[in-house]
């Protein structure tokens, strides 16, 4: 019914808008598409790191929005050092390595992070929901102010490789290449990681221990490791999405409670600890997040945010845990 | 009455202190330490209330700061160039923000009353951002810039005059939320806090109850906000941006999450910290300069809860038992003597 209304809104009846309704201004409605599912795709890296860390540990990592900054510093430091430019770098400049080296640098040194912090912190406290949140919380709160003293308080952005960028037609309205390319890197994550959680021994493993923890400790898998192996690569998740994320909208102090706030938007829409949960949920964010600027009418356009909310309030009610989330 | 003073007189002290806070402390002290050291405590309290008596974390108690305090902006500023500029009088501005808190709070609470524990802590933290981006992108209420030249009633136009009535509300607060707790729906909410299913089976209805709990915590936030945009005199989104947020739960967490007294203890550390710090001697070698405060709090904030989690209260509780046990030796053998004679 609700969906139906807002089909029939954007399809014939959005007059007005920033975009017109697609019946008429078709390409316009598919660049919005492209772009909610492009975004989606940056959401789904990053909120996946955090749903498969409290999936398996019911850790809320409170931090993954400053493993997300973390990794985008220092991504956007080696691509400069990389490309030997600090300012004024265009794309022309950056080889596909420049930008590949650099996330992969950036996200493993999140993950390294990530996986002291759990070491030093989260290890002895398994189970205290809590005071692991509120710990994550001090951990963020002392990363943000060490990144605004080692890297000031100014946006950097980071560059995509000159081979991605460009521009391509599609029914008349002009699209970057980027934000496909984003999406492609978001696809091979999300096989990467299908292909870890169900094929590998390991990935068994951790979907044993979503189910039952109690079990898979008690037939002698050496869970500690398996922790630490999770954390590692949730971590380093967040540090993959921090590159992008640098890349697509820059990087400065408050990006980090910003990632925050979407990865955790995408797990309460879809449910934390699952996997699938967190795909639904960042198509369904990423696609009201760009559909409600582009089809509010123009003087309302800023209230776009509280579809949003509007987003969390429906799903709520329906379904309290999230769409593939389990009550304890 | 004797036993009640018995019992209280530590608090009696410390509200005889905060009361007579203006015949010792400099001017400064009173405006940028004490005034908003109580407003942060209030909004702390109604955290710790939430916790202590319904386990619920809620981290939109400073969104509901907010509401309230740009609501009074938008009722009451005039001739500004953002907001409705409603220019209402000040006591009506103060009914009409804490009615709308009311409201945002009673649709926030129903929504996330059914949801508990470490996601209720979630969804409620979502609110606070989204809040947030709300009035810096909704130019009708807000905008990035913020509200600014909001008056305080007439009665509340000097400094000191605004610390009382912060001081006088945060004590009203505190046996209230006390008293409160003794009630039928005070215990209800601790029943709910503990066994939620067996509380459903006896009949109480468990969503209800905990929306209330959030919509009572939501006013005492609202009425923090208010007192804020008095004391301020101006409200932008900073001032409930995500880390002003997190500080709040800090303070929380610094006094002690699951005591009242905590709040407003904690609140006084938290803001002392952050005038302070560069006075201490030899701490610029350190390389903690004022500038790094928040990375002082956040260490302070991991030992208390690695080391101490019920906070500094914990803390004083345990010293104040401990130096009790060393004096109360000695002193047993007169007491028992006397005890003999008046028999």
């Amino acid at each position: 019914m609700l969906l139906a209304l807002v089909l029939a809104w954007v399809l014939f009846l959005a007059e007005g808008t920033a975009a017109e309704p697609a019946f008429s201004d078709p390409g316009e409605f598919l660049v919005t598409v492209l772009d909610g599912i492009t975004l989606a795709g940056l959401l789904f890296v990053v909120a996946s790191g955090f749903t498969l860390i409290f999936g398996l540990m019911r850790t809320v990592n409170m931090a993954h929005g400053s493993l997300f900054l973390v990794a985008a510093y220092i991504a956007i430091d080696m691509q400069q050092s990389m490309v030997g430019k600090t300012r004024s770098i265009v794309s022309e400049d950056v080889a596909l390595a420049d930008w590949v080296l650099p996330m992969l640098a950036g996200a493993t040194v999140a993950a390294v992070l990530g996986l002291v912090a759990y070491h030093l912190l989260l290890r002895w406290n398994q189970g205290q929901e809590l005071q692991q949140a509120l710990i994550t919380v001090a951990v963020s709160v002392i990363v943000a102010d060490q990144l605004l003293a080692r890297f000031g308080g100014l946006a950097e952005t980071m560059i995509w490789p000159g081979s991605v960028t460009h521009f391509f037609e599609i029914l008349g309205s002009r699209y970057a290449t980027t934000r496909l390319f984003m999406l492609g890197v978001a696809l091979l994550v999300a096989l990467g990681l299908w292909i870890w959680l169900t094929k590998t021994r390991m990935g068994i493993v951790i979907r044993a221990g979503v189910d039952d923890q109690e079990m898979v400790r008690a037939l002698g898998v050496r869970i500690s490791v398996v922790f630490a192996v999770t954390f590692f690569v949730g971590a380093f998740l967040a540090g993959v999405g921090g590159a992008m994320g640098a890349s697509f909208a820059g990087a400065a102090p408050g990006t980090d409670g910003a990632w925050l706030l979407n990865s955790l938007v995408v797990v309460i829409i879809g449910g934390l600890g699952s996997l699938k949960g967190a795909a639904a949920g960042s198509l369904l964010f990423g696609m009201v997040t760009a559909m409600s600027p582009a089809y509010l009418p123009i003087e309302y356009n800023f209230y776009s945010i509280i579809f949003t909310f509007v987003l969390l309030a429906v799903v709520l009610a329906v379904r309290p845990y999230g769409l593939f989330g389990r009550p304890e | 009455m004797t036993e009640h003073l018995r019992r209280h007189w530590f608090g009696y002290l410390i509200a005889f202190l905060v009361l007579a806070l203006p015949l010792y402390a400099s001017n400064f002290f009173m405006r940028s330490i004490a005034t908003r050291a109580l407003i942060l405590g209030l909004v702390a309290s109604s955290l710790v209330f939430l916790f202590k008596y319904a386990g619920m974390v809620s981290l939109a108690q400073t969104l509901l700061y907010g509401v309230a305090g740009f609501m009074v902006g938008n009722a009451v500023a005039e001739g500004g160039t953002r907001g409705m500029q409603l220019g209402w009088d000040a006591w009506v501005g103060m009914y009409f923000a804490l009615g709308v808190t009311v409201v945002v709070a009673s649709i926030f609470g129903a929504i996330a009353s059914r949801t508990t524990g470490i996601y209720f802590l979630m969804l409620t933290l979502t609110y606070a951002v989204i809040g947030f981006f709300f009035f810096g992108q909704v130019t009708t209420f807000s905008g990035f810039g913020g509200i600014s030249g909001v008056t305080p009633p007439d009665v509340l136009q000097s400094s000191v005059r605004v610390f009382y009535a912060a001081a006088i509300v945060s004590i009203l607060v505190y046996v209230g939320f006390r008293a409160i707790a003794r009630t039928p729906f005070g215990l209800a909410l601790q029943g709910i806090r503990d066994d939620p299913v067996r509380m459903a089976s006896l009949g109480f209805n468990v969503p209800l109850h905990r929306t209330m709990g959030f919509v009572l915590a939501g006013l005492v936030a609202g009425l923090a906000g208010v007192l804020n945009i008095w004391w301020k005199g101006q409200i932008d989104p900073q001032s409930i941006a995500i880390a002003r947020t997190i500080d709040v739960l800090i303070i929380a967490v610094i006094g002690g999450i699951s005591s009242l007294e905590g709040a407003w203890l904690g609140a006084v550390v938290f803001v002392a910290a952050n005038n302070y710090l560069r006075t201490i001697p030899f701490i610029d070698e350190l390389g903690l300069t004022e500038a790094r405060f928040r990375t002082v709090i956040g260490i302070l904030v991991l030992a208390i809860v690695v080391l101490s989690p019920e906070g500094l209260t914990g803390v004083i509780q345990r010293a104040y038992q401990w130096v009790r046990r060393k004096v109360a030796k000695p002193m047993r053998e007169p007491l028992k003597k006397e005890a003999i004679d008046s028999s």
